[in-house]
């Protein structure tokens, strides 16, 4: 099977949040990046598909050169190749533009089935996997939990308010991953070795205008100061009050 | 007036309140709006939305295996034949998975979990968050057709009225992908997105059978809460991941939160500090949690949480 596992280089989770003067775009001088948290499922959920059916794993990613670290550090969990979409005015891309970028050079790859993370932790926008297979024309699945796959198809879980929901699909197919779909194993020292020689693609993507216009980013404004009303079980009379009187939540 | 394609969603006929907050979305930023609605029970759903304030309704017949490849090829051609310059839906499970989809038909961008939209400027305007809510942004799209999925409980469903017209239209036969069954949650419990009331626990608990301090309190408020947990005991295993909260978990923003045992760490807050009310219960007064927390109790779990939960359901009873 041809596999490609889309990942996206994002600031940490616990990253601050600044606006830069121009009021429009993020600060982005004291970030520290790393391969988004479902991204980490995706990479695992092809390694263990290669693992079971054969195959070759490609990490596909668009971003700055700098990227060239995430992919590596995913290549070092057992995929076999790496290609970077070079855009240095990545953080400036929307959904539509990455999307097709990527669906130009999955078309040229070629692939049986491609794994994205469900949301990507910066943007958080769940929209790059499913845009991706509809330009295609594939079938997809969003929010993956529980996955199979034969020769042809497969059929996936994901859970909805309603419950979990079983979902058939023929391949080709891109499937966004959810927790719960793996435990994404940690790079063996081996591995590590192993991706520095594997080869890694620069190519520039599909030229493509962002359509989504920020106009302007705030902070929210922060909660009040909290404030602690007690100790120990002896509060819950001024909390009980409290919540009825003053927050009239009871 | 613009004109918009919106998707409904339904169960069995009865319309979903994250859908009808996407109708009064809709309504308010002035939208002409065409309401689609398809699937079993489609019939119930459309007579109760024609009286909605939507001023069309479309129902797509034959469509009762639910495919999101079909649902998104067939509201956007929906949206191109109508002009629509406004394709919205609810952000739910479903409506997330349909809505990237019919945006890339109309070769549109797309905002998801939008929490405002305005269209004084001319155009529509909105706002969503980033970073897991640590910002707030303002955009606009160029597109030709706007795209968003409007977040629950951030708008209001509409008042009503009118008396829309129906019209039905057959569903596309062509689907890449089906759903062949939904396992139905256990006794009909709340979802954390979805309640009022959301009681949630973490690593002071210790273990996972006390999560069950957490349960007694949730049931104390009758019906109205739902649990959560942070995703140190999700990773534990204890709880499903369902219930996280945080970045990488859900983000609510019930009218009250109560946190016991959860210290407070960044991911967690991104998924809680909207809360209207938060109560925090923890033995640690630096708990990083007491910041965000409107009352803080500082004590032992296992002696505050009995004796709350006696008393909310003392609160409950002569309610
Ligand atoms: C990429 C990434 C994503 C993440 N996403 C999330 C997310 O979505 N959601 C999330 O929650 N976390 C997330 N985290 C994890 C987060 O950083 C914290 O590790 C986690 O929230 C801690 O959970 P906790 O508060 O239950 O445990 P701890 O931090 O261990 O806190 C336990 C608390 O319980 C208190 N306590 C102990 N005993 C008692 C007692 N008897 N009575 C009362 N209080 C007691 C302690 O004082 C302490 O404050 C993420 C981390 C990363 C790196």
């Amino acid at each position: 099977m041809k596999i490609i596992a889309c990942i996206k280089r994002v600031p940490a989770t616990d990253a601050q949040a600044k606006i830069d003067a121009s009021a429009s775009s993020l600060d982005t001088s004291s970030f520290q990046y790393m391969t988004s948290f479902y991204d980490e499922i995706a990479v695992e959920e092809a390694v263990k598909t290669k693992e079971s059916h054969g195959g070759e794993v490609t990490i596909l990613t668009l971003g700055p050169a700098e990227a060239s670290k995430e992919v590596r550090e995913c290549i070092a969990k057992g995929a076999d190749a790496g290609v970077i979409l070079t855009d240095d005015d990545w953080q400036a891309r929307d959904c539509r533009s990455t999307a097709k970028a990527l669906a130009a050079k999955i078309q040229e790859l070629g692939a049986d089935i491609v794994f994205c993370g469900k949301v990507a932790t910066d943007r958080d926008n769940a929209a790059v996997g499913p845009m991706l297979a509809t330009y295609l024309g594939w079938a997809c699945v969003t929010d993956a939990c529980e996955l199979e796959l034969d020769g042809s198809s497969g059929t996936a879980k994901r859970a909805t308010e309603a419950g979990l929901e079983s979902v058939s699909f023929s391949l080709p197919a891109v499937i966004t991953c959810d927790k719960g779909l793996n435990e994404p194993r940690y790079a063996g020292l081996k591995g590590i070795m192993a991706a520095k020689k594997k080869p890694l693609d620069e190519a520039a993507p599909q030229a493509e205008e962002s359509h989504a216009k920020v106009v302007s980013l705030e902070t929210p404004a922060p909660r009040p100061e909290g404030k602690i009303i007690g100790e120990g079980a002896a509060a819950v009379e001024d909390l009980i009050q409290a919540l009825r009187n003053e927050a009239k939540v009871l | 007036m613009s004109k918009a394609i919106l998707f409904i969603e339904h169960a069995g006929g009865e319309l979903r309140r994250a859908s009808l907050e996407c109708l009064g979305a809709a309504l308010s930023a002035g939208l002409d709006v065409t309401a689609v609605v398809m699937g079993p029970g489609a019939d119930a759903a459309a007579s109760a939305l024609s009286s909605s304030g939507a001023n069309a309704i479309c129902h797509l017949t034959g469509a009762d295996t639910w495919s999101p490849d079909r649902a998104a090829a067939d509201l956007a051609a929906l949206a191109k034949e109508s002009g629509a310059s406004a394709f919205l839906a609810a952000a739910t499970a479903t409506g997330k998975d349909v809505a990237p989809r019919v945006a890339a038909h109309l070769d549109s961008t797309l905002f998801s979990d939008i929490t405002s939209l305005d269209s004084s400027s001319g155009s529509l305007r909105t706002t969503r968050p980033w970073l897991a809510g640590k910002v707030i942004a303002t955009c606009e799209s160029a597109s030709e057709v706007f795209c968003a999925t409007t977040r629950p409980n951030a708008f209001s469903a509409p008042e009503g009225g009118g008396s829309a017209e129906v019209s039905e239209r057959a569903a596309s036969a062509d689907c890449k992908a089906s759903v062949t069954g939904v396992s139905a949650k256990e006794g009909g419990k709340l979802d954390v997105q979805e309640a009022s009331v959301v009681v949630a626990g973490g690593r002071g608990l210790q273990e996972a059978e006390h999560f069950s301090l957490v349960e007694g309190l949730a049931d104390a408020f009758g019906g109205a809460a739902a649990v959560g947990a942070s995703r140190a005991i999700v990773d534990a295993g204890w709880r499903p991941h369902s219930e996280q909260v945080g970045q990488t978990g859900k983000v609510v923003s019930p009218n009250l939160y109560i946190a016991v045992g959860i210290s407070g760490a960044i991911q967690h807050l991104a998924g809680m500090r909207t809360s209207k009310t938060i109560v925090a219960i923890n033995k640690d007064a630096d708990a990083p949690i007491f910041k965000v927390a409107d009352y803080g109790i500082v004590g032992d779990a296992f002696e505050v949480v009995p004796a709350l939960t006696e008393a909310i359901a003392k609160v409950q009873a002569e309610a």
